[in-house]
């Protein structure tokens, strides 16, 4: 596999843009920097797939299209298995010797929200994931349904407020847990899964040039902070995923084939979770006396789920 | 020095987005149609720098969204560091980087977001927002001096 140097950050910029500009993507959105990055860190020749989604409706607005790679949209819930389909039709070829080019090497690429990765297109990903296909699924986890308004889907975390689960007088937002997508996915046995984050590019084109290298199905979850429906200014994209990634609510870590965990960025200063929590007009009503105890619980669930990673690290299960 | 004429200017930003083509409609187009993102073979795609490159005009890098725009961002290559904080960052493949040197912006696809100019390093900042009518040379001489470290 061909990849570009990532060692430092010159290196990198001498990689030659296959995601085009002149987009409809939100200014400030996340999802074409974590696009970007992953078109730049291979020289691979590319197949992407896409779910419905923001990223879809909006790198292909008839008659324009930002891809200069192969790249196809079939469904809200299916990239996963249309990767899966081209990967095999193109292991298959390759075995006949029918390709224009047999020796040039392909990667396979899907990409999801997180509403047709956490609920829409779950049975599907699963289902690929089983068959162990060679692709890896990437998952841009902005944390609602933000192509259609921001409704909630089971990456929302406990306490956002979104279209479907306001906050008012009797709510203080969604009342559920955000689901494990990493857990999950780990559990199906995959040999690379990770969640990144943007602002650590180097950590994330690493991961991205880890999962693109091992073979077989890899899942990595990015976070993908929505100006739009977080509420916060598009210039702050950087600094709030900064907060997320150092108040831990976004840890950066890996897992290699279900059970070695490591983790990718430790903050020297751990900061308090209402520092990102204030910092998006999606929380403002947290900051209520009667809702203090969501932040409080928010806090809690962060301290447990990082305390579970440091010993899971040492652990080696 | 912003002038570069870098990116194949005869193919960047031709079309308006939303501008009515001699196309069919979406709603008339086969299922299973294909839009070709280059004119010719496209197998040597990711050695070539954009300007190398020969975009069909189905490709956005033919569109702009310049209109998006209030305010833009305007470089100055005197502070520059060349970091390339705003190169990774960049949403909208906006910032122009050739051999490990930032040279300019390219304000046919760039949105006006101001992410590149908060992940600035540099004192003063070598990247600043100014309005969208203000000329390059009356942007550069209102310039901030550099900051001095609070004690």
């Amino acid at each position: 596999m061909a990849i570009t140097s990532v060692k430092n950050l010159k290196e990198f910029s001498t990689a030659n843009d296959r995601f085009e500009g002149a987009h409809t993507l939100c200014p400030g959105c996340a999802h074409s920097m974590i696009v970007r990055e992953l078109m730049n860190c291979t020289d691979d020749n590319l197949v992407v797939t896409t779910n419905t989604g923001c990223l879809e409706v909006s790198t292909a607005v008839y008659p324009f299209t930002s891809w200069d790679t192969s790249w196809m949209h079939i469904g809200f819930e299916n990239a996963a298995s249309a990767a899966g389909g081209a990967e095999a039709m193109y292991k298959a070829r390759k075995k006949k010797g029918t390709l224009k080019d047999n020796d040039a090497p392909v990667k396979f690429v899907a990409f999801g929200g997180d509403g047709s990765t956490f609920d829409i297109g779950f049975q599907w990903l699963s289902g690929a994931f089983e068959r162990g296909h060679d692709f890896t699924y990437i998952c841009l986890d902005n944390e609602n349904y933000a192509n259609t308004g921001g409704q909630r889907s089971s990456a929302t975390p406990i306490g956002a407020t979104t279209s479907t689960a306001q906050a008012g007088t009797h709510s203080y937002g969604k009342k559920e847990k955000k689901k494990d997508i990493v857990a999950i996915m780990a559990a199906h046995g995959a040999p690379y899964v990770a969640q990144l984050a943007p602002n650590k590019w180097k950590s994330m084109a690493k991961g991205f040039q880890k999962a693109l290298e091992t073979e077989g199905p890899c899942f990595i979850n990015t976070v993908s902070p929505c100006c739009t429906e977080w509420r916060f200014d598009p210039k702050d994209t950087i600094s709030i995923t900064d907060l997320a990634t150092d108040t831990l609510m976004f840890p950066i870590y890996e897992i290699i084939d279900g059970h070695e965990l490591n983790i990718l960025y430790r903050p020297k200063n751990v900061l308090p979770v209402e520092e990102y929590l204030a910092a998006q007009g999606r929380y403002k009503h947290l900051f209520k006396p009667e809702n203090k105890h969501v932040i409080e619980e928010i806090q809690k669930n962060i301290n447990e789920y990082w305390e579970m990673l440091q010993r899971r690290e040492e652990a080696r299960v | 020095m912003q002038d570069l004429k870098l990116c194949a200017q005869d193919k960047r930003g031709i079309h308006e987005l939303e501008a009515g083509k001699d196309l069919i409609g979406w709603d008339e187009v086969t299922q299973g149609s294909v839009l070709p993102s280059f004119e010719g073979d496209a197998s040597n795609v990711a050695h070539l720098k954009q300007e190398e490159r020969c975009y069909s005009d189905f490709n956005s890098y033919t569109a702009t969204v310049a209109s998006w725009r209030v305010k833009k961002p305007v470089f100055n290559i005197d502070v520059c560091i060349d970091c390339q904080n705003c190169w990774v960052w960049c949403p909208d493949t906006s910032i122009i980087s050739r051999d490990k040197q930032m040279l300019g912006i390219d304000y046919d696809h760039c949105k006006g977001c101001e992410v590149c100019v908060e992940v600035c390093p540099t004192n003063p900042k070598s990247l600043l927002m100014f309005a969208e009518q203000e000329d390059l040379e009356t942007a550069l001489s209102q310039w901030p001096e550099k900051k001095k470290k609070e004690k």
